[in-house]
């Protein structure tokens, strides 16, 4: 779920942004749905250096109890544990961590590997190379996302979400070469995300990939798909979902 | 909620219904919040525990907790937390302890080098094997939803922690260590992962723990929450 100061929006390739709703009414309808995880990111907090999540995820977890990730605009130990405190469960970072890797460890050292989640925008180059992006999608890094992905998990993050920023928003299917490369590259988990059209794309991702999780953004929140949906698909080619009625 | 009879001057008796006190230690470590939240939501009146005497005074205790062990184990001897729990444990106190929380109850981890814990429960916390039981490489940590199974010891649920869960339920578990009890009797369940069973809930009197978040497992975690209210 991107968050852009109260509203629930949604991008197309990280751009053009289109404001949906509550974020927290999405939140809760999904967690009615089954769903087993929410991700909150502000998508312009790092971008002006502000984080207005903290209220969001108090009164999010008043009803929804399933794990929140939330992520955008942090910088420090006192960004995480402001969120932490706030009823967040893990972090996403991005930013902050490509221009300072170090800060990875810190947050470990402190607060556990389970509760770092290393957010990788990757946009393929002129190059045929997957290269990170930062601020949402827009500043170049010049980074290499595998380099990155195995770095940050030597570092300790404990999860890695992975972004096609090229099929972000686009209902062209996931970008299943990236998710394999990257998946099957790290001893960590990966979820992907990016380009989910069909519940067939859930599958094909699953199968031909090392992919653990699967974040859906766009098909939920235009009602396009269900959770169940998802859930039977998984169910019909033997892929393991959590059992939920 | 507790149904207790009061009796008035005039020999009458009737019903009162009061809530059940539990309190929740704050040693810094872990999200409380959601803990909290997910005790309140079941009918509990809950109470953060952040000094000694606060411990003492508790009905229930509740030792959440994420990160490393010897952080956590660090926090409690530091604020003094250690020996108000012990005292607890020893004077019956139901005490539950979730994650982090579980681990501590045991004897020792091998956690960035050995570190003793609260001892309540015999037995060591290792590292999840990086190879699964099939030979192939196993992501840690582990992180997601499964389902719980009966220990060997203990075929039975009823009265426990867990009689409101089947073993269809799912609990939403994150841990790259893991605990083993070395008296299987103290396992009541266990979850599988990478064909290895791990130890998910634990039992030994009045101390209780488990492995996976259930203030973060949906419906069925607070199921769990709720039988730590209702059955202790």
């Amino acid at each position: 779920m991107d968050i852009k100061g109260a509203n629930l929006i949604k991008s197309v390739r990280l751009e053009g942004l289109r404001i949906l709703g509550q974020p927290n009414e999405f939140a809760l309808d999904y967690y009615k749905q089954g769903i087993d995880e929410l991700i909150y990111m502000d998508c312009v907090a790092s971008l002006y250096g502000r984080n207005s999540l903290s209220s969001l995820v108090s009164t999010a977890i008043e009803n929804i109890f399933v794990p929140l990730t939330v992520g955008g605009g942090i910088r420090s130990i006192d960004d995480v544990f402001e969120l932490l405190r706030a009823g967040a469960d893990k972090v996403a970072v991005n930013t902050a961590v490509v221009n300072d890797p170090q800060l990875i460890t810190q947050i470990v050292n402190k607060f556990g590997s389970q509760c770092l989640v290393l957010s990788i925008d990757a946009k393929l180059n002129s190059k045929g190379k997957w290269e990170v992006l930062t601020e949402s999608g827009r500043e170049r890094t010049g980074l290499d996302a595998l380099d990155w992905a195995i770095k940050g998990a030597e570092l300790g993050v404990g999860e890695i979400l992975l972004t096609s920023v090229d099929r972000e928003g686009t209902r062209q299917g996931f970008d299943v070469e990236l998710i394999r490369l990257i998946s099957e590259s790290v001893s960590v988990p990966v979820i992907a995300s990016g380009g989910l059209r069909t519940a067939q794309d859930f599958v094909s991702v699953i199968k031909e990939t090392s992919v653990d999780a699967v974040a859906i953004a766009d098909a939920f929140h235009y009602r396009r798909l269900s959770v169940n949906d998802i859930r039977e698909a998984a169910k019909s080619h033997g892929i393991r979902v959590r059992h939920y009625v | 909620m507790t149904l207790g009879k009061l009796q008035n001057l005039m020999g009458l008796e009737f019903d009162i219904m009061f809530k059940d006190n539990l309190s929740i230690i704050d040693y810094g470590i872990g999200n409380i919040m959601s803990v909290r939240r997910g005790f309140e939501y079941c009918g509990a009146n809950v109470f953060l525990a952040s000094t000694e005497d606060e411990i003492l005074a508790a009905d229930r205790l509740v030792l959440p907790g994420v990160g490393a062990f010897r952080n956590g184990m660090d926090a409690l001897i530091r604020l003094g937390f250690s020996g108000a729990i012990l005292a607890k444990a020893q004077s019956g106190t139901p005490i539950l302890g979730i994650c982090l929380g579980m681990q501590l109850l045991f004897s020792k981890s091998y956690e960035f080098g050995e570190t003793y814990g609260l001892g309540l429960i015999p037995g060591e916390v290792v590292g999840i094997s990086r190879t699964s039981i099939d030979g192939n490489s196993l992501k840690i940590p582990n992180i997601g939803w499964r389902n719980l199974r009966s220990g060997e010891s203990r075929r039975t649920w009823k009265n426990t922690l867990l009689e409101e869960i089947s073993t269809t339920d799912e609990m939403y578990f994150v841990h790259s260590f893991t605990a083993v009890c070395e008296d299987d009797f103290n396992s009541l369940a266990k979850s599988e992962y990478g064909g290895f069973d791990l130890t998910a809930v634990v039992q030994s009197g009045n101390v209780y723990g488990c492995q996976f978040h259930p203030e973060k497992s949906g419906d069925a975690g607070l199921r769990l929450l709720n039988s730590f209210i209702k059955t202790t």
